[in-house]
């Protein structure tokens, strides 16, 4: 099965941040920031519910619990590399059971999100794989065409693997469960319009320019744009 | 009384079945469901990995049609439901994110005033129109059958919506008034790994088959399920499990319409029972309900 390999931590001057990491930590606050709930991430109490509760935190690399701890000494990198943002199957028994009310699953799609802001995946990683052919099906017809969707998927990580769907793939087939041609949208043009004002936007997170953390990183840019405003007024907050 | 139909991508192809169950449920209680014209992919969870806004718009659009429409949507698939659920959630917490999605839906000459809800037909059927009616209209009881039934994770996650989080009981409720036996059935809202069959298949396969197995040691005869992406993962890989793990299932999964249907009196082709891969056809007993 998958190697249980650990992302070695690279030890640093205590409470300095390196500056590549505290770049990713900004990319991933400003992620953060658009969860609803975000900056409970500080209030993680360690107790280990989200692991316990993970039905693959046994494939994991970095445990969700240990994400948080990662985060918390500053050590986004190695979050970014792992395994686990990708094997994550979003099913929130995390989220629904930890008793500090912090949102794990959106954490981690956070931190997904900012790993492919930084392009750090190896090439034809599937789950990037997936997401992007699925983006691709529904911006050129509006729907989900799920055959050409797995068919280009396998084409593009293991074309073996299609060989091995076939069988599964005539059953689908004569229960007529399974169409060769996408369905199309009659207002294509509508989505398209939709999507690329959608594509073209800045989000809040980005409008706003983005302050250096403090050196040791803790705190949302929100709050470090806050107390950098509270100091310019004089006002010791 | 009119419903807003919402089937999404799976209804169309694998999920077939559900689809063909669902409208004939709705038809038999003596309901209208109306499918919102030009309907789109809601943009399902790889979507919302790549870009929020985008996601947020494209599921809004659908929103936006059905907004026009009136009405309440009902959406099946579990995560067509939990993708738009949230839309709507995160529209209304984040301001500054809804006035993006006006305005990319406003490229599209479409508006959204937040004012739809989305629906799991599981929740319609026993909580606006009754387990009582419900039971009062079956015309074939379910006695004799034992099902394990199935929820997965994302329709009872992650706000708490109709439903009990760890231990829902609505479908329990439902099928045990028609008659049926509910197993105990730990797995009930464990997660099937929705796309890491494809992804991660080692990890999806494992899944599957403790959820297969955790039926089949209570002695379900059939597990029933809520979602396509549940179905198509126990369902479809259920070979590949016993190869993998020297197990030996033949265990039927049903979507919880089929069955339902069935008991209001449905035939086994009104219902989609013959699309699925493993027959339940020799299980169900189906006496004639007695008042
Ligand atoms: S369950 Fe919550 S508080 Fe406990 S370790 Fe996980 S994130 Fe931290
Ligand atoms: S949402 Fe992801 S991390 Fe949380 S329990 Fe599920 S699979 Fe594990």
């Amino acid at each position: 099965m998958m190697e249980g390999d650990r992302v070695a931590f690279k030890l640093s001057t205590p409470g300095v941040l390196p500056k590549s990491e505290r770049k990713l930590r900004e990319e991933f606050l400003s992620q953060l920031e658009l969860v609803p709930g975000g900056e409970k991430i500080k209030s993680c109490i360690q107790c280990g519910t989200c692991t316990g509760s993970c039905p693959v935190s046994y494939v994991m690399d970095i445990s969700p619990r240990e994400v948080i701890a990662r985060f918390r000494i500053g050590d986004i990198e190695s979050i970014l590399k792992s395994r686990t943002i990708w094997v994550c199957a979003s099913c929130y028994a995390c989220t629904t059971r930890c008793p500090s009310g912090i949102r794990i699953t959106d954490i981690l799609y956070a931190m997904k999100r900012t790993a492919i802001e930084e392009g750090i995946f190896p090439s034809r990683f599937p789950v990037y794989t997936m997401s992007e052919g699925f983006v691709k099906n529904v911006n050129r017809y509006g729907r989900n065409h799920e055959m050409g969707l797995l068919v280009s998927f396998y084409l593009r990580t293991s074309p073996l693997k299609l060989l091995k769907m076939l069988p599964l793939g005539w059953r689908l087939f004569k229960r007529k469960r399974i169409s060769f041609t996408p369905m199309k949208i009659k207002r294509l043009d509508q989505i398209k319009s939709i999507v690329a004002k959608a594509e073209s936007q800045v989000m809040p997170s980005e409008k706003a320019s983005i302050m250096v953390a403090s050196t040791v990183g803790y705190g949302s840019t929100t709050e470090v744009k806050q107390r950098a405003a509270g100091a310019a007024q004089g006002g010791a907050k | 009384m009119k419903y807003l139909y919402y089937p999404g991508c799976s209804l169309e192809s694998t999920g077939k079945p559900y689809d063909v169950s669902v409208r004939t449920v709705f038809k038999l209680l003596g309901f209208e469901l109306e499918e919102i014209a030009d309907w789109n992919c809601c943009g399902a969870t790889a979507y919302m990995s790549v870009k929020e806004t985008v996601a947020l718009s494209i599921s809004a659009r659908v929103l936006a049609l059905a907004e026009k429409i009136g009405g309440e949507i009902i959406a099946p698939c579990s995560s067509c439901y939990t993708i738009l659920s949230k839309t709507n959630r995160d529209l209304k917490a984040n301001p500054e994110l809804e006035e993006l999605v006006k305005e990319a839906l406003d490229a599209g000459g479409l508006t959204y005033n937040g004012t739809v809800s989305v629906r799991h037909p599981l929740d319609v059927l026993v909580n606006d129109i009754g387990i009582e009616l419900i039971t009062a209209k079956a015309v074939r009881s379910l006695h004799g059958l034992k099902t394990a039934n199935y929820y997965g994770c994302q329709l009872v996650r992650p706000e708490k919506g109709f439903d009990d989080r760890e231990f829902p009981t609505s479908m329990d409720n439902l099928f045990a008034s028609l008659g049926a036996e509910n197993v105990y059935f730990p797995a009930k809202v464990r997660c099937c790994g929705g796309m890491l069959m494809t992804t991660f298949t080692e990890v999806g396969l494992k899944l599957n088959h403790d959820i297969l197995q955790r039926a089949k040691e209570n002695a379900a005869d059939v597990i029933l399920t809520t979602c396509p992406m549940c179905h198509i993962n126990l369902e479809g890989y259920q070979s590949e499990i016993n190869k993998k793990f020297h197990t030996n299932f033949n265990m039927p999964i049903v979507y919880f319409t089929q069955l339902l249907g069935w008991a209001l009196g449905a035939g086994m082709e009104e219902v989609g029972m013959e699309l699925n891969l493993i027959p339940i056809e020799h299980r169900v007993v189906g006496g004639v309900v007695t008042r």
